[in-house]
């Protein structure tokens, strides 16, 4: 907050921003909703709607988790690649007959143990989570193609494709398993990130690792804590990821990573960590489904879709840029 | 203490994963066999190592070398457009000697010049599959005339229109990739469109990923739903395709179309989800591949020109003036396997 001879100025934009880094992913994404339903009759629709809420699910699940780990300065390009090998013992172990939650269980418990492996290394041996990750990343898409040997592996069990398939009518919109478990999981990370110590220590451990250990914050318990918790994401990705197209395939999800990290970012969440909300990420993933499906919808190439993610995708960094110069 | 162990660990580790890498690319050392030598020694670089198609490719490689004496070695790109991939493997098997190399080409143009080395220094290049642009950069290709091949599916899909003007949706790879240019060319000749023809109600590139093609899918039906064909470029993205109109309701209406051949594509066509698929021979391609390798090797004959291992219409509801295959015929000749 400047002051000026005393008196309490109003907030400029950048400092407004920096306190609610989620208006501006809201706004980008009430802006593009706003501009597909007046610009084709077909956008507005609350089946469409559902449908471009449904298209996000899997990277929106993958951005919650990665969110947490960009807010301590981290960053973790091997999530869909542990994702990606999830679908793929899930759908194995359904195939030869396993019970559903067993199967469910082994695949997030997979994802669990990757997020255990890469803590352990960021924690004790200090490794940069870049190179970490970066190489789970190559090791697990290896592993996928292991698994998979060439064949996509197809779903049958009921409860593993449970979160496309069940659905129930909410003020006529068509709202899924899948999107209900999403919302309840968003509450939860936005609940603990705001209103318990342990997110007070997430926020300051990527503001100042040094400064939090002063004050007494367990830091490396802090950063294994959240790629735990982010390894369970992405293992509910790949629940997610099931309900939505019933066939495990190494071949899917190959941007997936980048895909996540386009969300946090285009969510307001700051790439050096210490400055962000699951809120952002939110409107992150849903404003990059809405431009797919609008641009579609207005019969846009795909070449030029993906050339204005990128524009928008660097104007989020130039924001979150401004802002924090106007900060300082 | 325990930090110092770690690092000696990861260390350890890493030494011996660049070990093992160093082995697996030296096991045969020594230079370019000669033609005329009468040892064949076949490299084989296929698009990517998961694809059931290039799996089957790979497979049926192996087998032809085994049963004719040659040597063999299969490298693969890491993902469909890694040409640079697809370059250090053709400069591995020339490292390895072989005297053949039966490549799937990432792009038709990608891996030109690693190409032109390779016959530069003696070395027979069949290209299988994918065709090179120009077809002369190789010796020859062995492949689907893919052109001819979506020609067959926008014949059948026209034929089962019976006369009513098609009302279509394309689902097509990737943008620019030969293969998918040829089958997406030769569809709208058999269904008798032109691009861009208000025919032609809207178009969406999945690049071959199933998931892509139900959202682009999904996207394109909120657009219209008065449609009564859809081309899809491979069987994978027609069952993304087929997702979406499922849940839409309205797949009673339609005639959905694809290519490969896959088993699980046969199957698709006996359960009703797709039409029709038009089947490629993978095991023909590679088996003919290594045939010629092993006759140059022992004779310096080398073949040329494009030799087309055809394409086999698969539906159960057989259209008169569109000659097929029925899925029973298809189920026994189709590549990869049902999971």
């Amino acid at each position: 907050m400047t002051t000026v001879n005393g008196a309490r100025e109003r907030d400029s934009p950048g400092e407004f921003l920096l306190r609610a880094p989620a208006v501006g992913p809201a706004l980008a994404l009430v802006v593009a909703v706003v501009v597909f339903s007046l610009s084709t009759d077909t956008f507005f629709d609350l089946d469409n709607l559902s449908t471009v809420v449904q298209q996000s699910l899997v990277v929106g699940t993958l951005a919650l988790g990665q969110t947490l780990i960009i807010l301590i300065a981290g960053i973790d390009l091997s999530n869909a690649s542990s994702m990606v090998v999830a679908t793929l013992v899930m759908a194995k172990l359904a195939a030869a007959d396993t019970n559903g939650f067993v199967a469910l269980l082994a695949g997030v418990v997979l994802t669990i143990l990757v997020g255990l492996f890469i803590g352990t290394l960021a924690t004790r041996v200090k490794l940069p989570a870049f190179i970490i990750t970066l190489g789970t990343f190559t090791g697990l898409t290896a592993v996928a193609k292991l698994i998979a040997g060439g064949q996509a592996v197809p779903v049958g069990d009921g409860l593993l494709q449970w979160l496309g398939t069940k659905r129930y009518l909410f003020g006529g919109i068509p709202i899924t398993y899948g999107m209900t478990l999403a919302l309840i999981m968003f509450l939860v990370v936005w609940y603990a990130l705001t209103k318990t110590a342990w997110g007070k220590h997430v926020y300051a451990v990527g503001n100042a690792p040094e400064s939090a250990r002063l004050s007494g914050i367990k830091v490396n318990r802090t950063v294994l804590s959240v790629y735990l918790v982010g390894g369970l994401c992405f293992g509910i990705a790949a629940w997610q990821a099931l309900g939505r197209t019933p066939n495990a395939d190494p071949n899917q999800f190959q941007l997936g990573n980048l895909d996540s990290i386009t969300a946090v970012v285009l969510g307001g969440t700051s790439l050096f960590g210490g400055r962000g909300s699951v809120l952002g990420t939110l409107f992150g993933a849903l404003v990059v489904a809405v431009l797919r499906s609008g641009l579609t919808q207005m019969g846009v190439d795909g070449n030029y879709q993906d050339l204005a993610t990128g524009a928008l995708l660097i104007a989020a960094v130039v924001v979150d840029r401004i802002a924090r110069r106007q900060q300082s | 203490m325990r930090r110092r162990s770690l690092t000696a660990l990861a260390l350890a580790a890493a030494v011996a994963v660049t070990g093992v890498g160093c082995t697996a690319e030296r096991h045969w050392g020594g230079s370019t066999a000669k033609a005329g030598s009468g040892k064949a020694k076949v490299g084989l670089v296929t698009k990517t190592d998961t694809n059931p198609y290039f799996v089957e490719l790979r497979n049926s490689a192996a087998a032809a070398a085994k049963a004719n004496g040659a040597e063999f070695s299969a490298l693969a790109g890491q993902f469909d457009g890694d040409n640079d991939g697809q370059v250090r493997a053709i400069e591995n098997l020339m490292q390895q000697g072989v005297n053949t190399i039966l490549i799937t080409p990432s792009s038709s143009t990608g891996v030109l010049k690693a190409i032109k080395d390779a016959r530069d220094a003696g070395v027979l290049v069949i290209a299988l599959d994918t065709a090179t642009d120009p077809s002369d950069a190789v010796d020859a290709t062995f492949a689907t005339d893919n052109f001819a091949a979506g020609e067959q599916q926008g014949a059948y899909v026209r034929a089962a229109l019976a006369g009513a003007d098609p009302k279509l949706l394309m689902v097509d790879g990737t943008a620019g990739a030969s293969v998918d240019t040829q089958r997406h060319g030769g569809f709208l000749k058999g269904i008798g469109l032109k691009d861009g023809a208000p025919e032609v109600k809207g178009r969406t590139n999945a690049n071959g990923d199933q998931s892509l093609a139900q959202q682009g899918m999904e996207n394109l039906l909120q657009r219209t739903t008065d449609l009564n064909a859809v081309y899809s470029m491979n069987e994978p993205m027609g069952r993304g395709a087929y997702a979406a109109l499922k849940a839409r309701g309205v797949t009673g209406q339609l005639v959905v179309g694809s290519i490969d051949g896959g088993c699980e594509g046969v199957q698709n066509v006996k359960d009703g989800r797709l039409a029709v698929t038009v089947m490629q021979f993978p095991r023909k391609m590679a088996e003919q591949g290594v045939l010629a390798a092993v006759d140059y090797a022992r004779t310096g004959q080398k073949p040329a020109g494009f030799v087309n291992t055809g394409s086999t219409t698969i539906t159960d509801k057989p259209m008169p003036g569109v000659p097929s295959k029925d899925t029973a015929w298809g189920l026994e000749n189709c590549w990869g396997g049902t999971t």
